[in-house]
C-alpha cells in the first residue's frame, strides 16, 4: 500500500501545500513537520517555478520568493530527503512539466524515489499527454495524481480510469486562490468519479475556511488548502511554523467532524 | 503522442480546465476551413477590411546600393492596423463569432496583435480584453490607448519579467477563469494545439501572395525568403507555401538582443533547449532546471523566450535556418530602410532587413530575396530616437 493511501484511510484527509523553498528550504522544512504534528495527512511540496500559469498571485509570489532565494530542484529534493528520515506522511510535489523534462525525466523519478516522494501533480500535463512521463512514473513507483475541473464534464471517467493516489477535484474554474464561495457542484464530479472507480477524491482551489472544508468534505475525501497557508507564509516568513501549526489543527479539526 | 506533432515539437500541454476549449476549437476550425461560406466571408473581409494582397515591392534603390542579390520586400506593413497580426485576427475573430463566442481576449508584446484584436473585435462586435507586460505598456505606450480607442480593455502585466511571455501567462490564466463565452486569440504560431496550425494556416496567404506576385515579377520563385521569428507567426506565414520548394532558401531572424553571448538576448534557436511551456514542446531560453530565461531584445515583439514548434522542426530538419541579430543592427537597418526606401519598418521587421542587408552582398545579382516587412515602424520612432539620445516621448 502506498504512503498516499494512508492519507485517506482515518476519516477526511486534510491535504495542505507549501511552496519549496518559501521563505527558505529549512523553513519549508520545519513547516513539513508542524503540518503532520497539527494533523494534516499528506503534504503537497511545491516546486518554484518561474512561470506558475495555474497558480494565482499569492502562490505566485511565493514561487518568486523561493527563487530569489535560491530554491533549485536539486536542493528541495535534499530537503525532502532530510525531511523523509523524520516522518511518513505522504508527500507529493506540484510541479509544471518543464522542470521535470529539463531535469531528465529518469533522474527526475529517480531523485524521487529516494528521496521519499510519492506522486506528482502537474497543472500542466493533461490526461492527452500523460505518456510524457507516466512509463518512468511507474517504473519508479511513482503516482501520477489526476486533475479534474469544473469544464471536464464527459472526460472525467476517462481521466478516473487511469487514475492513481487519489483524484485531485479543482473546485473552480480559474487559477488557485483563495474564494469566498463555491459554487460548483462538487458531488456530481465526485460521482462521476466514483461511477468508475473507488478511488479518494480530494477537492481544491478556493477552500480557506474551516467551514468551506466542511463543507468539502461532506461529498469529498479530503479538503486540499494552497493559498491560504502561503499567506501565513508569506506573512511570517521564518516564523510561520506555529501559525501555520495553528491553522492546520483549526482545518484537521473542522473536517474530523464531519 | 498526443495530437498537434510538428516532429517531436508541439502537443497540448495545458490545464485540464482548458483541454475542452481546445478541443472544442479544432473542431470547430475542422469544421469551418472548408466552408465555402467562411472562407468567402474571411476572403472579403482580406481584401475588403484588411487590404489584401499586400504588396510585393521591388526595391531597386537598395538593390543597386547593395549591390547583390535583388530584393523585394513583401509590405504586410501596408495592412490595416500595420502588421500581419490582421490576418491571423480576422481568421480567429470570425471563428470564435462561428463558434458563439462573445468576447475575446490576447495576449501582445509590441502591441500589434494587440490592437489588430481590439480592431477586429471593434468590427465585429466583440468584448475585447488585451494583456501586456507592464514594461511593454510603457515602452508602446501609443499602442495602449489605440487599444483603448478600439474599445478594448488593456490590462498591465506586473507579475514576472513583465513582458510578452508573462502576458501569455496572464492570459492563459483568464481563460481558465473564463471560458463558455471567450475566445483566447493567440497571436503567433504557439501554444497549445491546435494554435500553431491555425495561426499558421491564417497566416500562409503571406507566402502564397509572394509565390503568385513573384511569378507574375519574375516568372520564377525566389532564391530566399527572409522573417524575423518571435514566436514566429509571420515567418511562418511566409515560408509555408515555399516549404516543398527545396531551392528556395528559408531564412528566420531571432533577436539576439545585446548579442547572443550577452545574457541581454531572446535568441532561442542559438541559445534555447527543448523546454515545455506555454502549451507547447518547443525550444526555449531557459536555465539547467528549466526555468524560463528572462530575455532581452530591444523589440516587443521579439522579446519571448520560446519560437513556435513548427519552426523547433523547421529548425531540426535543416528546412529554414536561424540567424541572429542584435539591437544594434535592426536599428541600423531601420534607419537604412526608412532612408533608402521610404518605408520604416517595424523594429522587429529591421531584424529581417538587417539579415538581408548582409546577405544580400554575399549573393550575385541575379539572385532574388524576398524580405517579409511584417508590420510598419510608426510605434518605434519614438523608442529608436530614445536609443539615439533623442529624449522624445510619445
Amino acid at each position: 500500500m502506498s504512503r498516499i493511501q494512508n492519507a485517506f484511510k482515518n476519516g477526511k484527509a486534510f491535504i495542505s501545500f507549501l511552496t519549496g523553498g518559501d521563505p527558505d528550504l529549512e523553513t519549508s522544512e520545519k513547516l513539513i513537520y508542524a503540518m503532520e504534528k497539527a494533523g494534516a495527512d499528506l503534504i503537497e511540496i511545491g516546486i518554484p517555478f518561474s512561470d506558475p500559469i495555474a497558480e494565482g498571485p499569492v502562490i505566485q509570489e511565493a514561487n518568486e520568493r523561493a527563487l530569489a532565494a535560491g530554491c533549485t530542484t536539486d536542493k528541495l529534493f535534499d530537503m525532502v530527503a532530510r525531511a523523509r528520515k523524520n516522518t511518513e506522511i505522504p508527500l507529493v510535489y506540484l510541479t509544471y512539466i518543464n522542470p521535470i523534462y529539463t531535469y531528465g525525466k529518469e533522474k527526475f523519478m529517480k531523485r524521487c524515489q529516494e528521496c521519499g516522494i510519492d506522486g506528482l501533480i502537474i497543472p500542466d500535463l493533461p490526461y492527452e499527454e500523460k505518456k510524457e512521463i507516466a512509463g518512468i512514473c511507474q517504473e519508479y513507483g511513482i503516482d501520477i495524481i489526476s486533475l479534474i475541473t469544473p469544464t471536464s464534464h464527459e472526460r472525467i471517467a476517462m481521466v478516473a480510469r487511469e487514475a492513481q493516489g487519489f483524484v485531485y477535484c479543482v473546485s473552480s474554474l480559474g487559477v488557485t486562490g483563495v474564494r469566498t464561495e463555491i459554487k460548483t457542484d462538487i458531488s456530481q464530479m465526485i460521482d462521476l468519479v466514483k461511477k468508475t472507480t473507488d478511488i479518494p477524491c480530494a477537492v481544491g482551489f478556493g477552500i480557506a475556511t474551516p467551514e468551506q472544508a466542511q463543507k468539502m468534505v461532506q461529498v469529498a475525501d479530503g479538503a486540499i488548502v494552497g493559498s491560504a497557508i502561503v499567506k501565513i507564509i508569506a506573512e511570517h516568513g521564518k516564523d510561520s511554523e506555529q501559525p501555520v501549526y495553528d491553522y492546520v489543527k483549526s482545518m484537521k479539526e473542522a473536517v474530523t467532524k464531519v | 503522442m498526443s495530437k498537434g506533432r510538428f516532429g517531436k515539437y508541439g502537443g497540448q500541454y495545458i490545464p485540464e480546465t482548458l483541454m475542452n476549449a481546445v478541443i472544442e476549437l479544432e473542431e470547430a476550425y475542422n469544421k469551418y476551413k472548408e466552408d465555402p461560406e467562411f472562407k468567402e466571408e474571411l476572403a472579403a473581409l482580406y481584401k475588403e477590411y484588411a487590404g489584401r494582397p499586400s504588396l510585393l515591392y521591388y526595391a531597386d534603390k537598395m538593390t543597386k546600393d547593395l549591390g547583390g542579390a535583388k530584393i523585394y520586400l513583401k509590405r504586410e506593413d501596408l495592412n490595416h492596423t500595420g502588421s500581419h497580426k490582421i490576418n491571423n485576427v480576422l481568421g480567429q475573430c470570425l471563428l470564435a463569432k462561428k463558434m458563439g463566442k462573445t468576447r475575446v481576449i490576447a495576449e501582445t508584446g509590441a502591441g500589434q496583435h494587440g490592437v489588430a484584436t481590439a480592431t477586429v473585435a471593434a468590427l465585429l462586435g466583440m468584448e475585447c480584453e488585451v494583456f501586456m507586460g507592464k514594461e511593454d505598456t510603457d515602452r508602446q505606450a501609443l499602442n495602449v490607448f489605440r487599444m483603448e480607442l478600439l474599445g478594448a480593455k488593456v490590462h498591465a502585466v506586473t507579475s514576472g519579467t513583465q513582458t510578452l511571455k508573462d502576458a501569455v501567462n496572464e492570459t492563459m490564466r483568464e481563460w481558465t477563469k473564463r471560458i463558455e463565452d471567450t475566445h483566447y486569440v493567440l497571436g503567433s504560431v504557439m501554444g497549445p494545439f491546435p494554435f500553431p496550425t491555425i495561426v499558421r494556416d491564417f497566416q500562409k496567404i503571406i507566402g502564397e501572395e509572394i509565390k503568385k506576385q513573384m511569378m507574375e515579377a519574375e516568372g520564377r520563385l525566389p532564391d530566399a525568403v527572409i522573417a524575423c521569428v518571435g514566436g514566429g507567426s509571420n515567418a511562418m506565414g511566409a515560408f509555408y507555401d515555399f516549404i516543398e520548394n527545396k531551392e528556395v532558401e528559408l531564412i528566420g531572424c531571432e533577436a539576439a538582443g545585446l548579442g547572443v553571448d550577452n545574457p541581454k538576448n531572446a535568441a532561442t534557436i542559438a541559445n534555447g533547449s527543448v523546454g515545455i511551456f506555454h502549451g507547447m514542446k518547443s525550444l526555449f531560453c531557459q536555465d539547467e532546471y528549466g526555468q524560463i530565461a528572462p530575455v532581452y531584445s530591444i523589440s516587443a515583439g521579439l522579446d519571448y523566450p520560446g519560437i513556435g514548434p513548427e519552426h523547433a522542426m523547421l529548425h531540426d530538419c535543416g528546412r529554414a535556418r536561424y540567424v541572429p541579430v542584435t539591437d544594434d543592427e535592426a536599428v541600423e537597418a531601420f534607419e537604412y530602410l526608412s532612408r533608402t526606401e521610404g518605408i520604416i519598418p517595424a523594429i522587429e521587421s529591421s531584424h529581417a532587413v538587417a539579415y538581408a542587408m548582409k546577405y544580400a552582398k554575399e549573393l550575385s545579382k541575379d539572385k532574388i530575396i524576398v524580405i517579409n516587412i511584417s508590420g510598419r515602424g510608426d510605434k518605434d520612432v519614438a523608442a529608436i530616437a530614445r536609443y539615439r539620445g533623442v529624449e522624445i516621448y510619445e
